[in-house]
């Protein structure tokens, strides 16, 4: 009779058996009491379908569970991994190790946010900015009222905005972002995106207030189409053509 | 909060251009030929108000434009206001929604629709463009 291994059992296995293995450099700073960020490096079996992530909870496992890092869904859904891998920003349950061609792989937390400590930063700024462009429809009626039916829309309608609700808030665009690199103030490509994709569903009617949101000094003119922050998006919602569709409303381009 | 606390990757951060392909090194370009154009700019405005001393104050002064230096100058002003303007009307047009692409679906792996060809292409043309300007003008202020 199969015996299926215990709990106890399954967490004590070591994941990876394979003989090739990379170094990976993990960032470490604490505000607390660092003047400055450090790195530690580990040397750490992979697999081809090893993940940044697997092997960032790897070292944690084996060799320093102090590392610092937020993860949940190990899936690209939840958008709580996003880091600095190898220089550019990318979620570390979505990057394999073995198509980064590298031996040595550098994780650093996402530039743009303020550090908690090591890989995990604060989101509260892109959580602001998000709420700041009302990311809910506006209109008076509600399906929720009696005796009124739920809002229609076209399947042609849906698809221009359905792309942009695919943004899992991970803050990826945020971090690549040429402006968000030098200015605080800036509202950035998610929540400037996540504009677009309210602005443009049929059941909203809410479009001029949030034009007049978005119409700011630190707004929407300052974007200039870098486009850093499609490239880097995991889910396709591609925020640089959601912001100048936007602007076009603005400027009189679309209605 | 200071910029360190705040992570900010800063202007070094911004200016570089090896991360995110050819729209990011426009990107540099346009911000470089900017400031390039509106330095030539204020010393235009210096030169040609030289003529206020006269005749032999404004011929000395051109006269620095009529060195290699000079020329080398003005070739690069050449590139610089050819690539700003090509550049800048790929960019303008594309502020209005114009050749970013339609929303859609998207499939993995994820090939972002508003950098498309056409603003690759767009973008190839201004460098190309400014290129070849430069050196019709350095031909010109070479050839003789």
């Amino acid at each position: 009779m199969a015996q299926t291994p215990s709990l106890a059992e399954e967490s004590g296995s070591t994941p990876f058996s394979s003989s090739q293995s990379i170094t990976l450099r993990i960032a470490r700073y604490n505000p607390q009491h660092d003047s400055a960020k450090s790195f530690m490096e580990f040397q750490v079996p992979y697999e081809k379908w090893t993940t940044v992530l697997e092997a960032i909870l790897e070292v944690k496992k084996h060799f320093d569970h102090s590392v610092a890092v937020r993860y949940s869904c190990r899936q690209a859904t939840c958008g709580s991994c996003g880091m600095i891998i190898n220089g550019k920003p990318r979620l570390a349950c979505f990057t394999k190790i073995s198509e980064l061609n590298s031996n040595v792989i550098t994780v650093e937390p996402m530039n743009n946010f303020p550090i908690i400590r090591d890989l995990a930063v604060k989101f509260e700024r892109l959580f602001d900015t998000h709420h700041k462009i009302k990311p809910y429809l506006i209109r008076d009626d509600t399906e929720i009222t009696t005796n009124t039916k739920e809002f229609l829309q076209s399947p042609e309608e849906l698809e221009q905005y359905i792309q942009f609700s695919n943004c899992i808030k991970c803050g990826l665009c945020n971090s690549a972002c040429p402006t968000m690199a030098t200015d605080s103030s800036f509202v950035g490509p998610q929540a400037l995106a996540q504009a677009y994709r309210y602005v443009a569903d049929s059941r909203d009617k809410g479009k001029d207030n949030r034009l007049k949101i978005i119409d700011d000094s630190h707004g929407i003119w300052r974007c200039h189409f870098a486009g850093s922050c499609s490239q880097v998006c995991p889910k396709g919602v591609d925020p640089a053509m959601g912001i100048q569709l936007l602007r076009g409303y603005m400027l009189g381009f679309r209605s | 909060m200071t910029n360190q606390d705040e992570n900010k990757e800063g202007i070094g951060g911004m200016i570089n251009p090896r991360r995110y392909g050819i729209e990011r090194v426009a990107y540099l370009l346009m911000r470089l030929s900017g400031l390039g154009l509106l330095a030539y700019f204020i010393g235009h405005i210096y030169e040609t108000s030289t003529i206020l001393k006269g005749q032999i104050g404004w011929n000395e002064f051109l006269a620095l434009t009529q060195t290699n230096a000079g020329h080398a100058i003005l070739a690069i002003v050449i590139a610089m206001c050819v690539f700003h303007t090509v550049n800048g009307i790929r960019v303008m047009l594309g502020h209005g929604g114009v050749g970013v692409g339609k929303p859609a679906r998207p499939d993995y792996p994820y090939i972002p629709a508003s950098q498309n060809i056409r603003h690759k292409m767009g973008i190839y043309s201004a460098i190309i463009l400014a290129a070849i300007a430069m050196m019709y003008g350095l031909a010109v202020m070479f050839g003789e």
